[in-house]
């Protein structure tokens, strides 16, 4: 064979390896997730594993409060940063000047950089005495101040994608609703932002993914009880979230006891909740691709 | 027509992005040059020690981690031979690597459980226990809250939920806010059992699931610093000044006493535990001769960290 065909083989075949190792990679982790965690589901009756308790080193392990607590911090996030994140995208994208919009996107990019162990203690120590005062609140460590810290995390997700499919909208979208006399915000919000609408949704997926599995920040400001938020003020009180119980619980359970498996347990639970999640939007996204839509 | 015009915004915008790029690029190779002209840190005192033959490895509680780290400075400093590493991650982290084998001595601010015990005898090690300290447990809140003692009841009720107002033990109208350590700390099973559930082995209360469980001790004073709603409990050693310490009474009639020193070795404060290390095996050699020194002259730097000296021996076995 001809040398240079040879580089091009090895070439192909290393990426075509590596790229298959990642895929390898992902099910491996999956098959020791499932390994570890699905004994719980045999060792623990489901009445105990869906009960309201949660003392797990008294053999009480229900998840219930820590599925909801997931939950509601999540949506509380995705209420607030979705609104917000759109905006900006749209800001940025048609309405800033060319300069401010390079000067823009860089920094909220930056945004994404910031450590979640230093927005958990910003919010630990700055946004929990804030809520608690303004809110009259018995805490300030709340699901509300959980929400707070996770939608300055997701924005800068939300906001980048969403800035990127209103970018893919081409030019005589907006040039044919000004040229049918729209103004530019009726463009923007009758004609480009649907356009968008199915890479908004990807942003806002993300965005919830990155939320939802979010973990130090939601450790330091949520204050980790384990109570079922049930009751209409559950907001402004603490909870406790699914990943921030097997981040605190992992490193001093003792290997292959019950314990040990139901933490890996709820790892799937919160697997199988994000993989709903994404299927949902991707099925979304599928109707709207044969409807005729972009992307 | 779309097409080119969006392809030249496109291209354009990327060399702009290219030069922002570059512009900090150059800012942090600055910032680099700048920092490798301020004074080298003075070298680490370890790598330049080659005499050390013996070592031992340290780990566990991280309520003890401290004062085993001001053990082993001072230990390292008379006997330059024995390197002594030190690390935390909990009671829990410390015996589960002596089972394996992986450390000498095991720090843990909890008793070992039989099933621990079990594993590390089906592992061919017979652990071996030695109190090292006694920690006080102290009931903070903040320093305007009024309520400034408090029964062991009282505090049971706070905690078990049953008493959820602070006027009900004498203070303002304000809800508590139950703080707590993560239900895998050493300090919550003493404070659950001992506190709690007031040392009654039949009792099966449990703390209240309104109480919020801090993954720190630094988590409890923060919140304890600004929340006048909060009541913490946290080994003596991690109080600041800026909490308020309640004195506490095992009958209602009294004495209150405040944790201190002189309180815990006579006895009259209530809520105190011993702090343990655990050899793999009977120690030999320069564990034996550190664990020695820790038990005697080593008592010396116990109360510079907040904990209480041992009397006598109490390293039996």
């Amino acid at each position: 064979m001809h040398p240079r065909r040879w580089t091009e083989f090895a070439i192909e075949s290393l990426i075509r390896v590596l790229g298959l190792s990642s895929i390898g990679f992902v099910l491996l982790i999956f098959l020791f997730l499932l390994k570890e965690g699905l004994p719980a589901f045999l060792q623990v009756p489901p009445e105990n594993l869906l009960g309201t308790r949660w003392y797990p080193t008294f053999d009480l392990f229900g998840t219930l409060p820590l599925i909801l607590g997931s939950l509601l911090v999540t949506a509380t996030a995705i209420s607030i940063a979705l609104p917000l994140g759109v905006a900006t995208a749209v800001f940025v994208r048609e309405v800033a000047p060319g300069w401010a919009r390079e000067v823009l996107k860089p920094m909220i990019e930056v945004l994404a950089g910031i450590p979640s162990v230093v927005l958990g203690f910003f919010g630990m120590t700055v946004l929990a005495p804030l809520v608690r005062e303004t809110l009259d609140a018995p805490t300030g460590l709340t699901a509300f101040t959980g929400g707070l810290v996770l939608a300055y995390m997701a924005l800068p997700t939300i906001i980048s994608v969403a800035e990127d499919a209103l970018d893919a909208v081409p030019k005589s979208y907006r040039d044919a609703g000004l040229a049918m006399g729209a103004t530019q915000w009726q463009t923007i919000w009758r004609v480009v932002v649907p356009a968008a609408r199915s890479g908004i949704l990807t942003a806002v997926m993300l965005g919830m993914g990155r939320a939802i599995g979010e973990t130090m920040a939601v450790m330091m400001v949520t204050g980790n009880a384990a109570r079922m938020p049930t009751t209409i003020d559950s907001l402004f009180r603490p909870v406790r979230t699914m990943t921030a119980t097997i981040a605190a619980e992992m490193g001093e359970v003792a290997r292959g006891s019950t314990h040990y498996h139901v933490l890996f347990g709820i790892g799937i639970i919160l697997f199988v909740i994000t993989f709903v999640l994404n299927l949902v939007a991707a099925g979304a996204i599928f109707k709207k691709r044969r409807r005729g839509g972009l992307r | 027509m779309g097409e080119d015009c969006e392809l030249e915004f496109g291209d354009s915008a990327m060399v702009r992005r290219g030069w922002l790029l570059w512009m900090l690029l150059v800012a942090m190779g600055i910032g680099w040059w700048w920092a490798g002209c301020a004074p080298a840190p003075p070298p680490d005192v370890q790598t330049g020690e080659s005499g050390a033959t013996y070592t031992i490895e340290n780990k566990g509680s991280d309520t003890l981690v401290n004062l085993a780290l001001a053990w082993a400075e001072e230990y390292m400093r008379l006997r330059p031979e024995v390197r002594i590493s030190v690390t935390g991650g909990g009671s829990g982290t410390g015996i589960a690597a002596m089972i394996n084998g992986t450390v000498d001595i095991a720090n843990a601010s909890r008793k070992m459980k039989p099933e621990e015990i079990a594993a590390a005898e089906a592992n061919g090690i017979y652990p071996v226990e030695f109190v090292v300290a006694l920690d006080a447990i102290a009931v903070v809140v903040h320093p305007s809250n009024p309520v400034d003692r408090l029964t062991l009841q009282q505090i049971s009720d706070i905690y078990a939920g049953r008493i959820t107002n602070w006027s009900q033990v004498g203070g303002e109208d304000r809800p508590i806010v139950l703080l707590s350590r993560e239900s895998n700390s050493g300090t919550y099973m003493y404070f659950l059992e001992h506190v709690v559930r007031l040392g009654d082995k039949e009792s099966d209360l449990l703390f209240s699931p309104d109480a919020l469980l801090m993954p720190s001790s630094e988590g409890i004073s923060t919140e304890v610093r600004q929340n006048p709603n909060a009541i913490g409990y946290d080994g003596l050693g991690y109080v600041t000044p800026d909490q308020k310490v309640i004195a506490v009474a095992r009958e209602p009639g009294g004495p209150f006493v405040l944790p201190s020193v002189d309180t815990v070795n006579d006895g009259s404060y209530p809520i105190s535990r011993p702090l343990y290390m655990y050899t793999a095996g009977e120690p030999s050699g320069v564990v034996k001769e550190y664990i020695e020194w820790v038990l005697t002259d080593g008592q010396a730097l116990v109360p510079e960290l907040g904990f209480v000296p041992i009397e006598g021996e109490g390293g039996t076995p």
